[in-house]
């Protein structure tokens, strides 16, 4: 630490030097911090040089390997299972984009409060009920086989269109009840304090409350949404040619199993990053409100 | 932890806090003798609350120390948690907590954190929201009280773990006159009792009658410190008079 007194030309009053007693204490405080990383790294590392030791020497390890962990089978799968995962990222835009704003959009309905918004409560109240409770794979085959086969006009026919309606209609029933848990976490006093700002209704959900009940819910949220790109996977049961379908077709063929390897590790490099921009937004936000430095 | 005989039961050295840029505290001394009063005044954004604030662990000090019964409670080797649990503190915002009945409030500390079993800690809770005057309330959820009301049950929340030190931080700003007077009866009355009590305020009234000592804090330091009579009738400090002139003038001595 540099005297701090020198790195604040703009103040009139500088402090002194730091104490040797606080710079005992500073020193105390790394050295107990650099401990504890460095307990956790060490039993990491144990841990990990256990694990790998005890399946490369299992008796089962060189047939495992070789159907699973094939590095020419993954080379060949390579590029057909990213095309599919391209179309997997598609559905996770699309689909996302979609499911936050009904999501949002039914929780809010399901918020309203007064006799007059009875029946739009009970409308939202009722999607909710239907769609969470349908497993996906159901409302996917009701969506995807028994639509098109009412040949209605204008009903699109593409798998990829009505898979992603699909997912939409099951994961923004979840994220209704995400969102609505956030809204009913935001302090009745703050409502009290738009209104009398002279904030409409709407101007308070959308200005005071949402943007908290959004932070109470962020990793409730992010939770969801690492479930949906997961879960886009399952729109090659409509016969969309996705990464799964993509790896599906090339195990049939080599009956090696290393493209479903292969699939695994990019659908959980598609979800990490996600999950780092929450914690960041959630802990900016943390920094931001909160009032001690301690707790 | 046996208290030093004689000695200051809180003890503040040469404490600075900055918060960035922002210097709040420059090298605060503060000394609060066993059953002593001692008000904290000064202009707001003045660093009462953060001294406060320092006292009770919930933020960490840049420098200096701060000693409870003789104990360096600064010191990152001490357990926080054993240190809290000998200090009381009602905050300037009540932090109550909403979701649990006004007797849960009170008995959450004793029961939770000292271990008294729950029928003494409920009589005792009782008897203390008795005194008050809110015994009837003792069901109802705080966000249903008035304001005197909650900051009386934030009182007597510290009280119930019968602290060694009660640091109140401008507990009647939010409150009309006659709810200031009652809160401050109580706090008299906790007083003459024996409790060593540190507290921001700008009731230089208040300050004057229950105070042993008033300090005034300014530009992050203590500038002035003395009994009531003196600090408030007779400052040597210019700046201790021109922020008491302005106070008189907004009629509130
Ligand atoms: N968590 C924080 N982060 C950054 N700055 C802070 C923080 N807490 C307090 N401050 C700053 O510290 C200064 C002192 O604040 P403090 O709350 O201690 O004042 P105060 O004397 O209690 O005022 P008041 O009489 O209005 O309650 C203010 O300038 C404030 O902006
Ligand atoms: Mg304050």
């Amino acid at each position: 630490m540099a005297v701090r007194g020198r790195r604040r030309p703009g103040a009139e009053l500088s402090l002194p030097a730091p104490s040797a007693l606080e710079l005992d204490r500073r020193a105390f405080r790394a050295r107990r911090s650099r401990r504890s990383t460095l307990v956790a790294l060490g039993s990491t590392l144990v841990f990990a040089v256990v694990a790998y030791l005890v399946i490369t020497r299992s008796p089962g390890w060189p047939r495992v390997q070789s159907t699973f962990f094939s590095l020419d089978n993954a080379r060949a799968a390579f590029p057909d299972i990213l095309r599919g995962l391209w179309l997997n990222v598609q559905v996770l835009v699309i689909g996302g984009l979609c499911v936050v704003v009904l999501g949002l959009g039914l929780a809010v309905l399901r918020t309203l409060r007064g006799p007059a918004f009875a029946p739009l409560r009970l409308l939202a109240t009722g999607y909710v009920d239907v769609f969470r409770g349908m497993p996906l794979i159901i409302t996917l085959y009701l969506v995807g086989f028994g639509l098109p086969a009412l040949r209605l006009q204008g009903v699109p026919t593409s798998p990829f269109i009505l898979g992603t309606a699909a997912i939409v209609l099951t994961y923004s029933a979840y994220v209704a009840e995400v969102f609505r848990a956030g809204i009913e976490s935001v302090h009745p006093s703050q409502r009290a304090a738009a209104r009398s700002l002279g904030l409409t209704h709407r101007q308070m959900m959308r200005i005071v409350v949402l943007p908290q009940a959004v932070r109470n819910v962020t990793p409730a949220l992010l939770n969801d949404f690492v479930a949906l790109q997961k879960d886009v996977g399952l729109i090659s049961v409509l016969g969309a040619i996705d990464a799964v379908r993509a790896a599906q077709i090339e195990v049939g063929q080599t009956f090696n199993f290393t493209p479903y390897v292969v699939a695994g590790l990019l659908f959980v490099l598609l979800a990490v990053p996600s999950a780092r921009i929450a914690d960041t937004v959630s802990a900016r936000a943390r920094r931001r409100q909160q009032s001690g430095s301690v707790l | 932890m046996s208290p030093v005989a004689g000695g200051p039961v809180l003890d503040v050295r040469g404490v600075v806090k900055t918060f960035g840029e922002n210097v709040v505290l420059r090298g605060v001394d503060l000394s609060v003798d066993e059953h002593r009063v001692v008000a904290l005044i000064g202009g707001s954004g003045s660093g009462k609350s953060t001294l406060l604030r320092c006292a009770s662990l919930l933020e960490q000090v840049d420098d200096g120390q701060v000693l409870l019964d003789g104990e360096d409670i600064t010191d990152p080797q001490v357990d926080a948690d054993a240190v809290r649990r000998r200090l009381g503190v009602v905050f300037q915002a009540y932090n109550l907590f909403p979701h649990l009945t006004v007797l849960d409030n009170v008995t959450l500390a004793p029961v939770r954190v000292h271990g008294r079993s729950r029928s003494e800690a409920t009589d005792e809770a009782r008897e203390l929201l008795d005194r008050i005057g809110l015994a009837d309330k003792a069901g109802e959820y705080p966000d249903r009280l008035s304001g005197g009301q909650q900051q009386r049950v934030a009182i007597v929340r510290a009280l119930a773990v019968r602290p060694r030190v009660l640091l109140l931080d401008e507990i009647t700003s939010a409150l009309d006159p006659e709810l200031v007077g009652e809160v401050l009866r109580l706090v008299r009355e906790v007083a003459t009792q024996g409790m060593t009590i540190v507290m921001a305020t700008h009731e230089m009234g208040f300050a004057k009658q229950v105070a042993d000592t008033v300090c005034f804090l300014d530009q992050g330091v203590v500038l002035e410190s003395g009994p009531p009579a003196q600090v408030l009738g007779d400052p040597v400090e210019p700046r201790t008079r021109q922020f008491l002139s302005r106070i008189i003038d907004a009629g509130r001595l």
